[in-house]
C-alpha cells in the first residue's frame, strides 16, 4: 500500500505508467511542423558566420575587418578575439559577421585578414611518453587501495597485462548547435536556442554579455527550444555562439541567426575525452578477482577533462590507479552521454576479458563470481542481468574458449560488459493548471531532447487525474516557465515526472475539496480513475471529470510542484547488461554486429516505448563509436581531418544488427522509483563489441574503433589469420 | 536572381532565385518549408531528402534553378492536412521518432522505396535508407515502421498493386 500521498500508485493500480505509450510530439515531427532552433525565422533575419583559426595553437598578430565591413549586404562584424591573443586549438572563433544573406557573411568571412605567429602544439595523445617530452602532462590523480604490490606477487594469482584505449568522439549532432537572437527593444532579449538547458541559458547569455559590456538583465532575457535535433550532452552551455549571436543582433539592430557550419559542428562543438591505459589484473585461479593496477592517459582538449573510474564497477580488494591528464590543442570536451564511464568501462571490462581468457573461463561467469565487488545495492541487479541477458543471446549455445576455430575467415565471437550510472530527478518546478472546462495544462521550464519529456510529463498527469494522455496539456521548452533543471546525466525524467506527480496530486487534492459536497463524502474518501472522480468503494456515487471540473464554478486550480520534495518518487543508481555476437572477417578486417542484447535496468519506467527506444539507440550509438567515430587530428596541420560527416563516421541503418531490448521491471525495481536511463545503456558497447571481436579473433585489438586496419594489425601480431 | 517554375507540392509555383542557391535554401528560405531540414549541407546526411519526380534527393546538393519544370514534394506535402501519410503514421506507431530531425527524410525516402517496391525485404529497406543517418538513433524501430507501412500499404491497395 502507499504510505506517502505523492507516491507512485501501486502496481496492479497504474493505468499509464510502465506501459508502451506513443510520444505525444510524433505527429508534429513526422508532419515537418516541429520547429526546430534551425527553423526559426524572423522578419529581417541576418545570417552569421565565424571565421575560425586554422591552426592548432597560435598567437594573433592583426586582423583586418574593414574588407568584410564594406562588403553591401554586410551588417555587424564582430571580433571575438583580438590580436594579441593566444589561441588553444584549430577551429577557435575569431571573427563573427552578420549579413542579409549566407552568400554575403560567407564572402565577407573570406575577406577577413588575419596574421597569426604559429606556435609548437600537440594534437595527439596516444604516446604518452612523447606528450611528457613536450611537457603537456598534468597528473590528474591517483589513489591506492589495500596492497595492490603484495597482492600481485601472490604466487596463487593469474595475471593479465594489456594496453587498451578508447578516443576522442564528437558529438555530431544532426542539427548544428546554434541560435537564434533577437532585441525585442534594447533592454530585451530573446533566444530560440539548440539547448538541453533552456531554463539555465538565459543566466549564460546574460553573464557572457555583461562581460562584454552588453547591459542586460538576466531577467529580461528569454529562450526557446520547442525542439532539438540532438544533444547528447553537447548543449547544455551556451557557448560563444550563444553570445556572439545576441551581440551581432545588439550592434545589427536585426534578429541573428548563427548555426554552426557542419565542419565546426564537428570541431568545436563537442569532444569526448580520451583514456588510454596500460593495465595489470590479477584474480585467483578460481576467478576471484585480487589485484588491479592502471596507469592511464586522456585528453579532453588543452583544459581538465576529469578521468575515468577505475577499475570500473568491480573493485577488487588491492587496487591502484594513477591517471595523466593531456593537455592536446584539439578543442574542449563536453559532456558526452555519461561522461567517463565509457572510457572506465572498455579499459576494465576489456582487460577482465583479457584475464578470464587467461584463466580460461567463461567470461559470463567470471563476471558472476565477481558480482560481489560491485556496490551491494546492485549485485543482485548484476546477477539477473548476466542471467538474462546471457538467455537472450543464446550465450551457452554460441560462446566458445577466445578464438574461434571453425575453418573459413568469417570468425564468430561474443563479448559481454556490466556498467551502471547514476541518474537522479534534478531539480524541477512546475504548475499544474485545472481550469472548470475540465482542460489540463502543466507547464515547465524543461526540454524535450527527443527521449520523450513531453510524454513523460503528459503520462505522470495523467495517470493522476485518471484521464487519457491527450487529455493533458504539456507546455515545456520556454524559460518564462517555472524553472527546470538541465537535461544531463540521465536526471531528467526522474525531475519532471515527481515535480508534475506532486503537482497534480495536489491539484487533485483541491478537485476533491471541491467536489466532496456535491457527493456527500469527506474529499479523502474519493478517487480519480477512468476519467471519473469517485467514492472508493462504492463507484455509483461518482461524476465525471468535466462535471467534477466544473464544481469549480469560475475559479481555476493552479498548484506548483516541485522536486526534490516529499515521498519517494525517483532514486539512484541503476545497472546494465550488454552481450554483443559479432563476426569478423580476418581477410578484410571487417566487423560486423550479428546481434547485441541489452538487459537495462532503470527503476520504475514511466513509459516503456520510449524507455526502449533510448537502450535501442544508446546500442546504435555505441556501436557506432565501437567501430566507427574517431577524431582523427594530424600531428602536422594541426588540424582534424575528418570534420564532416562523410569521413565521421557513423553507423548507417545496414551497419547495425539484430538488437534486442529487456527492461528489467517488477518487483526489486519498480518500487525504487524513477531513474534516468539516457547515460548507461551508452557505456557498454564498447567493452562488449571488443571482447566479443577478441573472443573471434583470439586476440585483443587495444584500441577503438574497431576498424579494418586496426583489426588487422592486431590479427598480425597473433590472431587467427 | 534567375526565376524558377516549378510543381511544389501538388501546386506550380515560382521563386526568384540567387545563381548557386540550393533547393533546400530555396524550400525553407522562400516557401517556409522547414520541414526539410539542414544537417550536413554536404549531401552526407540526408535530412534535406526531398521527392522530385518522386525520386529521393539530397536537397543540398540540387540548384533550386534545376527544379525547373519539375515536381518537388516536401515532408509537409505529405500528409493530407491533420491527416497523416501512412508512412508518417508507421514512423509514429513504431515509435521510430526520437528528436525527429531525420524523420522527414526518412519518411520521404521510405515512401519513395515503397511507391517503387511495395514489399521490399529487410535487406531492400536497409540499402534504400542507407543514405539516412539517424544519431538518436531509431534505425531498429525505423525498420519496423517502414514494414509496417509497407503492410498497411499493401492491405489498403497503395503502392502500385
Amino acid at each position: 500500500m502507499a504510505t506517502c500521498k505523492y507516491d507512485w500508485p501501486e502496481a496492479g493500480g497504474r493505468e499509464l505508467v510502465g506501459k508502451r505509450i506513443d510520444r505525444i510530439d510524433g505527429p508534429e515531427k513526422a508532419s515537418g511542423r516541429a520547429k526546430y532552433t534551425y527553423d526559426t525565422h524572423r522578419p529581417g533575419l541576418l545570417i552569421a558566420k565565424l571565421l575560425t583559426c586554422p591552426y592548432a595553437h597560435a598567437k594573433i598578430k592583426s586582423i583586418d575587418i574593414s574588407p568584410a565591413q564594406s562588403l553591401p549586404g554586410v551588417k555587424a562584424v564582430l571580433v571575438i578575439q583580438d590580436a594579441g591573443s593566444e589561441i588553444q586549438w584549430a577551429g577557435d572563433e575569431i571573427v563573427a559577421v552578420a549579413a542579409v544573406n549566407e552568400d554575403i557573411a560567407e564572402d565577407a568571412r573570406r575577406r577577413i585578414k588575419v596574421e597569426y605567429e604559429q606556435l609548437p602544439h600537440l594534437v595527439r595523445e596516444e604516446d604518452l611518453e612523447r606528450a611528457q617530452a613536450n611537457g603537456r602532462t598534468k597528473p590528474a590523480g591517483e589513489e591506492t587501495v589495500g596492497d595492490p604490490n603484495k597482492a600481485f606477487q601472490d604466487p596463487d594469482v593469474v595475471i593479465s597485462k594489456g594496453f587498451y584505449g578508447i578516443p576522442v568522439i564528437t558529438h555530431c549532432c544532426l542539427e548544428a548547435h546554434g541560435n537564434v537572437a533577437e532585441w525585442t527593444d534594447a533592454k530585451t532579449l530573446k533566444t530560440w536556442s539548440s539547448t538541453q538547458n533552456v531554463s539555465g541559458l538565459p543566466g549564460q547569455i546574460g553573464a557572457g554579455l555583461r562581460r562584454q559590456k552588453v547591459n542586460v538583465d538576466d531577467s529580461n532575457i528569454e529562450t526557446v527550444c520547442q525542439y532539438i535535433g540532438g544533444g547528447f550532452g553537447s548543449k547544455v552551455f551556451s557557448r560563444p555562439w550563444g553570445i556572439v549571436a545576441a551581440q551581432l543582433a545588439k550592434m545589427a539592430g536585426k534578429p541573428v541567426k548563427l548555426m554552426l557550419d557542419r565542419d565546426a559542428e564537428l570541431e568545436i562543438a563537442g569532444a569526448r575525452p580520451s583514456a588510454f591505459a596500460k593495465i595489470s589484473v590479477a584474480a585467483k585461479k578460481d576467478g576471484t578477482l585480487a589485484a588491479w593496477d592502471s596507469e592511464s592517459w586522456g585528453t579532453g582538449g588543452v583544459g581538465p577533462a576529469g578521468h575515468p573510474p577505475l577499475p570500473y564497477v568491480l573493485q577488487p580488494p588491492n587496487t591502484h590507479w594513477k591517471h595523466t591528464m593531456v593537455a592536446a590543442n584539439i578543442g574542449p570536451s563536453r559532456a558526452w552521454r555519461a561522461p567517463n564511464h565509457p572510457q572506465g568501462c572498455l579499459l576494465t571490462m576489456g582487460a577482465l576479458d583479457d584475464l578470464a581468457a587467461k584463466l580460461e573461463m567463461d567470461p559470463v561467469e567470471f563476471l558472476m563470481k565477481n558480482v560481489h565487488l560491485a556496490p551491494k545495492l546492485l549485485t543482485k541487479i548484476y546477477s539477473e542481468e548476466l542471467q538474462k541477458a546471457a538467455e537472450l543471446a543464446e550465450w551457452k549455445k554460441n560462446w566458445h574458449p577466445r578464438g574461434d576455430k571453425t575453418p573459413g575467415h568469417t570468425k564468430r565471437g561474443m563479448g559481454v560488459s556490466l556498467h551502471t550510472w547514476g541518474g537522479r530527478g534534478h531539480t524541477s518546478t512546475c504548475n499544474v493548471i485545472v481550469r472548470p472546462d475540465g482542460s489540463v495544462t502543466v507547464r515547465l521550464g524543461s526540454q524535450d531532447l527527443g527521449t520523450g519529456t513531453r510524454t513523460v510529463i503528459a503520462i505522470s498527469v495523467a495517470e493522476t487525474f485518471g484521464l487519457p494522455v491527450e487529455a493533458v496539456k504539456v507546455e515545456i521548452g520556454d524559460s518564462k516557465y517555472p524553472p527546470d533543471g538541465a537535461s544531463g546525466g540521465s536526471t531528467t525524467v526522474g525531475g519532471v515526472s515527481a515535480s508534475t506527480r506532486r503537482g497534480a496530486v495536489d491539484a487533485l487534492g483541491e478537485l476533491f475539496a471541491a467536489v466532496a459536497p456535491s457527493l456527500g463524502v469527506p474529499p479523502d474518501q474519493l478517487e480519480a480513475h477512468l476519467g471519473l472522480i469517485r467514492v472508493k468503494g462504492d463507484a455509483s456515487k461518482s461524476l465525471t471529470w468535466k462535471q467534477a471540473c466544473s464544481k469549480l464554478g469560475v475559479k481555476t486550480i493552479q498548484t506548483t510542484g516541485r522536486n526534490p520534495g516529499p515521498c519517494h518518487l525517483n532514486d539512484s543508481g541503476v545497472g546494465g547488461v550488454q552481450i554483443a555476437d559479432v563476426s569478423v572477417d580476418t581477410e578484410t578486417g571487417q566487423v560486423k554486429v550479428n546481434r547485441m542484447v541489452a538487459a537495462q535496468d532503470c527503476g520504475l519506467i514511466i513509459d516503456l516505448k520510449t524507455a526502449e527506444s533510448q537502450v535501442y539507440g544508446a546500442l546504435i550509438m555505441g556501436i557506432c563509436y565501437s567501430l566507427f567515430e574517431e577524431k582523427i587530428m594530424d600531428e602536422t596541420l594541426g588540424q582534424m581531418l575528418n570534420p564532416n560527416m562523410e569521413f565521421y563516421k557513423l553507423a548507417g541503418i545496414g551497419d547495425i544488427g539484430e538488437l534486442v531490448v529487456h527492461m528489467m521491471t517488477g518487483p526489486g525495481y519498480d518500487e525504487r522509483g524513477v531513474i534516468g536511463l539516457g547515460e548507461p545503456p551508452v557505456i557498454s558497447p564498447g567493452a562488449a563489441i571488443s571482447n566479443a571481436v577478441a573472443n573471434a579473433i583470439g586476440v585483443r585489438v587495444p584500441t577503438l574503433p574497431l576498424t579494418p586496419d586496426r583489426v588487422l594489425a592486431a590479427l598480425d601480431k597473433g590472431g587467427l589469420a | 536572381m534567375e526565376v524558377v517554375r516549378f510543381t511544389l507540392n501538388g501546386d506550380p509555383v515560382e521563386a526568384g532565385v540567387r545563381a548557386g542557391e540550393t533547393l533546400v535554401q530555396t524550400l525553407r528560405e522562400r516557401f517556409g518549408l522547414t520541414g526539410t531540414k539542414q544537417g550536413c549541407d554536404l549531401g552526407d546526411c540526408g535530412a534535406c531528402t526531398v521527392l522530385f519526380d518522386g525520386e529521393p534527393v539530397l536537397s543540398c546538393l540540387v540548384l533550386a534553378a534545376d527544379a525547373e519544370g519539375h515536381s518537388v514534394v516536401t515532408i509537409e506535402g505529405l500528409s493530407n492536412g491533420e491527416e497523416l501519410h501512412p508512412v508518417q503514421k508507421a514512423f509514429l506507431d513504431e515509435g521510430a521518432v526520437q528528436c525527429g530531425y531525420c524523420t522527414p527524410g526518412m519518411v520521404l525516402t521510405t515512401t519513395a522505396l515503397l511507391d517503387a517496391n511495395p514489399d521490399p525485404t529487410e535487406a531492400e529497406i536497409r540499402r534504400a535508407l542507407s543514405g539516412n543517418l539517424c544519431r538518436c538513433t531509431g534505425y531498429t524501430k525505423i525498420v519496423r515502421a517502414v514494414r509496417r507501412a509497407a503492410e498497411a500499404s499493401r492491405a489498403d491497395g497503395r503502392g502500385g498493386e
